[in-house]
């Protein structure tokens, strides 16, 4: 095509043509808004539904486990055997049966009319009189600490030993992946069990046995992203014009690992909180009287026949803040994931 | 591929080794002795400290505790009278086992059934359907969801039996709760990979010959897309045991996870490392299978590796 116009201009002299100027080629330039990668992955996820109602239960649970037991004058601990076993009570819904938070418990026995008592129990109360609505969001608030400090360190000791065994390469990546080779073997529950056996059940020891193996998925996913990254052409450009190693981890490398690094947080920790709820429950948990979602589920399991409320609050709550950060992490992994964007 | 073997095999020792030194450790770590009788004489004391040798430096008492193992002798159990921990392990494992094969069996099943319908109906009702079932089956833990399947099914509708291990019916309930999770990491991963399969140039090759629609998702689609599952039996293995531990116990199997659990409970110290060292020998040997089984179904790692 282009051969054959040229052997038709070929006969027109040459003054006829004039030459463009470079301002007016436009079509070949391709415009769109700058955006941040904050930006970027904001826009990914907005469209996700799923994400964004897991984000949103997420707050939700957050403000409530921060604020849900300043909602009454209960303390966690405070036990009152006048009112022990009462099932969910709330104002203004007590007068749908069929939802079962009219106090009336599995025999169809008003308990709050039979021991007389005029105050509501939103969740009920437990074997020994303690608010369960106290209690649960006192329980959710260590839960959830103890799964965002094991994240947090996950994060720190993953990205640290990745970038460093990736960026150096050689003989330093070399003898560190032997180390990770052989840690990658030892099944986390394992290590979990004997540590918490030697330092005793507590938030500090359940938090750093989950630590001592969490670490290494991190740390194999931001070395895989790095090893990537750096044969990447804009590196060498950088590294070309002088940048130092430290500036070329902290502005190039470590930025664009941040999408895998932020998804793999977020599916830690609903595994930080099963693996919390699984220790209490083959009685590895915290000690009374303090309480995570684990030890609730589990004191409530033991229940389940007579008194069923506690196990169904507190199974829905855990199960509540897992669906929720399994979608997020879902929606993230779609937000910053270059081959889905539009 | 042998030097690759080897290799594997060779970290696999030295994982081992390590568990089994952590093990070893942790049990020196703890205070006290067997022997706390107060009215036990010194002199006594001495002996049967020299008989179980207890008396020699601790890195000698680990060589021992060592060659022992390796001849499978785990020791005995504080608590069951003195009973070797091999033999406890031995009559515990049947019923794990049946447990575990079951539930990964039933689970991989209706997990690849429903990854695969959920690929083909990409984008539809079902589809929708299978992702929620499967992100439920992920998030809920398994723990809750047997809980409420003994208390419903078993004791409000009174179905099954809640408890205890005579027969079938008894494993039911339990293979259904430890299977969930099994079905849906299954289907999860078949849907992602089933849909990039489809995508594949070689399905559209095989669309313009003019094959059957069934042809190409059996001979192409399944086929290829089952490979990369291999690689999640290893987590699969993992997740099962680990289930398996809080299933036995709230369903009272007579299993090693119950044993476990148990054996936490009572501080019954060597039982506690003899099952540890065999859960580790069982992981470290599940994922070296699996490693070495990839590297010989797959036609593209074995052309492309080489090793």
């Amino acid at each position: 095509m282009t051969a054959k116009i040229t052997e038709e201009t070929k006969h027109y002299p040459a003054d006829l043509f004039e030459l463009a100027s470079q301002a007016d080629i436009v079509s070949d330039i391709v415009h769109r808004p700058e955006q941040s990668f904050w930006q970027d992955a904001w826009r990914g996820l907005r469209k996700n539904k799923a994400a964004i109602v897991g984000l949103c239960i997420i707050i939700f649970v957050i403000l409530l486990a921060v604020f849900g037991p300043f909602m009454n004058n209960h303390g966690y601990d405070e036990q009152n055997i006048t009112r022990t076993n009462l099932p969910p009570k709330v104002p203004v819904l007590e007068h749908l049966p069929f939802l079962g938070l009219n106090g009336v418990d599995g025999r169809g026995v008003d308990q709050y009319e039979k021991k007389g008592i005029t105050e509501y129990f939103w969740f009920g109360t437990d074997e020994l009189g303690r608010d369960l609505w106290t209690r649960i969001w006192q329980g959710t608030r260590i839960s959830l600490y103890i799964a965002f400090l094991a994240a947090t360190i996950d994060l720190i000791i993953g990205v640290a030993y990745g970038a460093i065994s990736a960026f150096y390469g050689g003989r330093t990546d070399n003898v560190m992946q032997r180390v990770i080779e052989v840690l990658v073997g030892i099944t986390g529950l394992i290590v979990n069990i004997l540590l918490i056996l030697i330092l005793k059940p507590g938030i500090i020891s359940i938090t750093l046995a989950m630590v001592i193996v969490g670490w290494i998925s991190m740390a194999r996913i931001v070395r895989a992203q790095i090893l990537k990254l750096k044969s990447y052409e804009y590196v060498l450009a950088s590294r070309t014009l002088g940048a130092s190693n430290q500036r070329l981890i902290w502005k190039h490398l470590i930025p664009n690992t941040l999408g895998p690094i932020i998804v793999a947080t977020t599916f830690t920790i609903p595994g930080a909180i099963f693996t919390e709820a699984l220790l209490s429950f083959i009685g590895l948990g915290l000690q009374p009287p303090t309480a995570s979602l684990g030890t609730i589920v589990n004191d409530s399991y033991k229940l389940l026949r007579i008194y069923p409320h506690g196990m169904i609050v507190s199974s829905i709550i855990i199960s509540l803040i897992m669906i929720s950060f399994n979608l997020l992490g879902d929606g993230l992994r779609d937000a910053f994931d270059p081959k889905v964007r539009k | 591929m042998i030097r690759y073997i080897f290799t594997r095999i060779g970290y696999m020792m030295i994982t081992l080794f390590i568990i089994i030194l952590l093990s070893f450790l942790l049990m020196k770590a703890l205070p006290g002795s067997p022997f706390n009788d107060e009215r036990l004489p010194e002199t006594q004391k001495e002996l049967l400290y020299k008989k179980y040798g207890l008396d020699k430096p601790v890195p000698v008492q680990f060589g021992i505790y060592l060659s022992n193992l390796v001849q499978g002798d785990l020791g005995v159990s504080f608590v069951f009278d003195n009973r070797p921990v091999t033999k406890i392990i031995q009559e515990r494992i049947g019923a794990s086992a049946i447990l575990g094969f079951q539930a990964v069996f039933v689970g991989t099943i209706i997990g690849l059934l429903l990854g695969i319908v959920a690929a083909l109906k990409h984008n539809t009702i079902i589809d929708y359907g299978a992702t929620v079932l499967a992100v439920l089956g992920i998030s809920i833990p398994s723990f809750v969801f047997a809980g409420f399947l003994q208390y419903w099914v078993g004791v409000k509708l009174g179905w099954l039996p809640i408890a205890f291990w005579n027969g079938f019916e008894y494993s039911i309930l339990p293979t259904i709760a430890l299977a969930v999770g099994v079905v849906a990491t299954i289907a999860r991963f078949t849907r992602i990979e089933m849909l990039e399969v489809l995508n594949q140039e070689y399905i559209l090759t095989a669309q313009s010959k003019g094959l059957s629609n069934s042809y190409i998702i059996t001979k192409h689609g399944i086929r290829n897309a089952l490979i990369p599952i291999i690689t999640i039996i290893g987590p699969l293995t993992v997740n099962t045991i680990t289930g398996s531990l809080v299933i036995e116990k709230i369903f009272s199997i007579p299993g090693l996870g119950e044993q476990f659990v148990n054996s936490i409970i009572t501080n019954d110290y060597q039982l506690i490392m003899g099952t540890t060292i065999f859960y580790a020998v069982l992981f470290v040997s599940v994922i070296l299978i699996i490693d070495i089984l990839y590297g010989f179904i797959d036609p593209r790692i074995r052309v492309a590796g080489g090793e």
